[in-house]
């Protein structure tokens, strides 16, 4: 197997993405101990910033899959493009779906509201004034953090936008990735194609719920 | 009944088309989509305008020719028919209908709708076939053939090499054309002796000619003539990555 192929890339992108999915899982489960109070959020992030090297190696490997994956993608894009110079009249779909007829849209605007939730969160200078807050056990008040932001509603529009691309980015390419690892047949391809909107939905409807809890004031 | 036909037309391939429109007046709704090119080029032909220019030959379903893309949809919007076999009953009267060639790079159109797929010819030249001397057929339980295998192999072996599945897919890709070939032989035992070189080869030539990528958006499973299941799909991208493999699975 060639990996400069367009089967051998479409491997890369199935197995960066799934990884990276990977992450949108991890992260979502540690986002959630908001629900179990400060001390439980704040230990846990103090925790990962303890991991030192591991932290470290950790987002490098995040980066270069990242990486990978943007640039397959863009270059996977662009041959499409050129395999069909001249588009139709009339265009009819019938099996795909918006979602997948946008993945590139999605990704690249996922992209760019990545750079602003890291900089908003893990840079802390897109919102300074509540990125700076220390709990009475002198770590870092993450919870604190999380609470002021989401009271403020032009920072909950562009997280719920953000969360809803990544929701409609994997609304795709959970079932399109199984399809290119090849672990489909015909018996289970539209139930894993339903399956893979389910599991985007659930995961931005998990990632949601955090501002929505404390606009409603059930986080505070 | 009255349809109202727009179609591409294209003197040659370095030629710039455009769509030209026609009146199909008081045809019948039991004639088959060809039929009606036929008789909307009688019409032209005693106008002295130049007849549309379509491929046909079979007009029963079987040899792939009749390629058109119609109303954006390959082999217009019966599931499972190629244009020779879809019929004006499923067109509703005064309709307009847009027929278009199949539009990928790698199929340059030749004149009007027809347009030259040779690079499938291509593919296959690659690795579509199988060169082992089998000798005579042996007796037949001395190989049992998995029901599996024996399935997929027919239902992939189905393909008649028609392009829609190119035409349809919004990358212009032909992966389920490679795939079915790929399939067909890669599951029998005559086949499986070259499965790996076939299946590096026709994907090799597959890019050669500048296809598209598949992001498995399955417009190809549904604008397919002969209803080729996106399984196969899954079994070349398995049968890429490990070519090994034991009959049935
Ligand atoms: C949170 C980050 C991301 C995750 C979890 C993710 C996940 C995935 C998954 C699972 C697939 C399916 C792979 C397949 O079809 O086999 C995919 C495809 C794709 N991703 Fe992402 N992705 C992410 C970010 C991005 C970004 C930043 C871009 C920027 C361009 C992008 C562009 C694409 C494209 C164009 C495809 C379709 C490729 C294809 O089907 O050939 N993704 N992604
Ligand atoms: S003319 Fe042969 S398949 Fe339609």
């Amino acid at each position: 197997m060639r990996l400069t192929s367009s089967l051998g890339r479409k491997y890369v992108m199935a197995l960066s993405g799934v990884l990276l999915l990977g992450f949108v899982v991890a992260h979502l489960a540690g986002n959630l101990l908001v629900f179990a109070g400060p001390e439980a959020l704040n230990a846990y992030a103090k925790k990962l910033r303890l991991l030192g090297p591991g932290l470290w190696a950790a987002r490098l490997g995040l980066l270069g899959l990242a990486a990978v994956h943007v640039v397959t993608s863009i270059q996977l894009a662009i041959e499409n493009r050129r395999a069909r110079p001249q588009p139709y009249a009339v265009v009819r779909h019938s099996a795909s779906t918006l979602a997948g007829r946008t993945m590139v849209l999605s990704g690249l605007l996922v992209l760019a509201y990545l750079v602003y939730h890291l900089a908003h969160f893990t840079w802390q200078t897109a919102h300074p004034a509540v990125a700076h807050l220390t709990d009475s056990s002198g770590r870092h008040d993450v919870y604190r953090m999380v609470v002021l932001s989401f009271q403020q509603p032009a920072i909950v529009l562009a997280y719920v936008l953000g969360v809803g691309l990544v929701g409609l980015h994997l609304s795709h390419g959970i079932g399109s990735s199984c399809q290119t690892l090849g672990v489909t047949n015909e018996r289970v391809v539209e139930a894993v194609r339903r399956a893979g909107r389910l599991i985007a939905w659930a995961l931005f409807l998990g990632y949601a719920a955090i501002p929505a809890a404390v606009l409603l004031g059930v986080v505070a | 009944m009255n349809l109202s036909l727009v179609v591409w037309r294209q003197k040659g391939a370095q030629t710039p088309g455009r769509f030209e429109r026609y009146e199909a007046k008081d045809v019948s709704p039991d004639l088959s989509f060809l039929e009606l090119l036929d008789v909307v080029n009688e019409g032209l032909i005693t106008q002295g305008i130049e007849p549309i220019a379509f491929d046909h030959d079979c007009r029963e379903g079987i040899c792939g020719s009749c390629a058109m893309m119609i109303n954006g949809l390959a082999h217009g919007p019966q599931p499972a028919v190629a244009t020779c076999q879809l019929y004006l009953r499923h067109f509703k009267d005064g309709e307009t209908i847009t027929i278009e060639p199949w539009r990928a790079k790698p199929f340059p159109i030749l004149r009007d709708l027809v347009v030259d797929r040779s690079a499938f010819d291509r593919i296959i030249q690659a690795g579509g076939y199988v060169s082992v001397n089998t000798g005579e057929a042996p007796e037949a339980n001395s190989i049992p053939v998995p029901k599996k295998d024996a399935d997929m192999a027919m239902d992939a072996a189905a393909c008649i090499g028609c392009g829609a599945c190119v035409a349809a897919c919004p990358n212009a890709s032909a992966m389920l054309f490679v795939a079915a070939k790929v399939a067909h032989l890669g599951r029998l035992p005559q086949g499986r002796v070259e499965a790996k070189q076939r299946v590096d080869q026709m994907v090799d030539a597959m890019d050669r000619e500048g296809f598209g990528n598949c992001t498995n958006h399955y417009e190809c499973m549904d604008a397919c003539p002969k209803a080729i299941h996106v399984k196969a799909i899954a079994f070349m991208n398995r049968e890429y990555r490990f070519p090994r493999r034991k009959p049935g699975t």
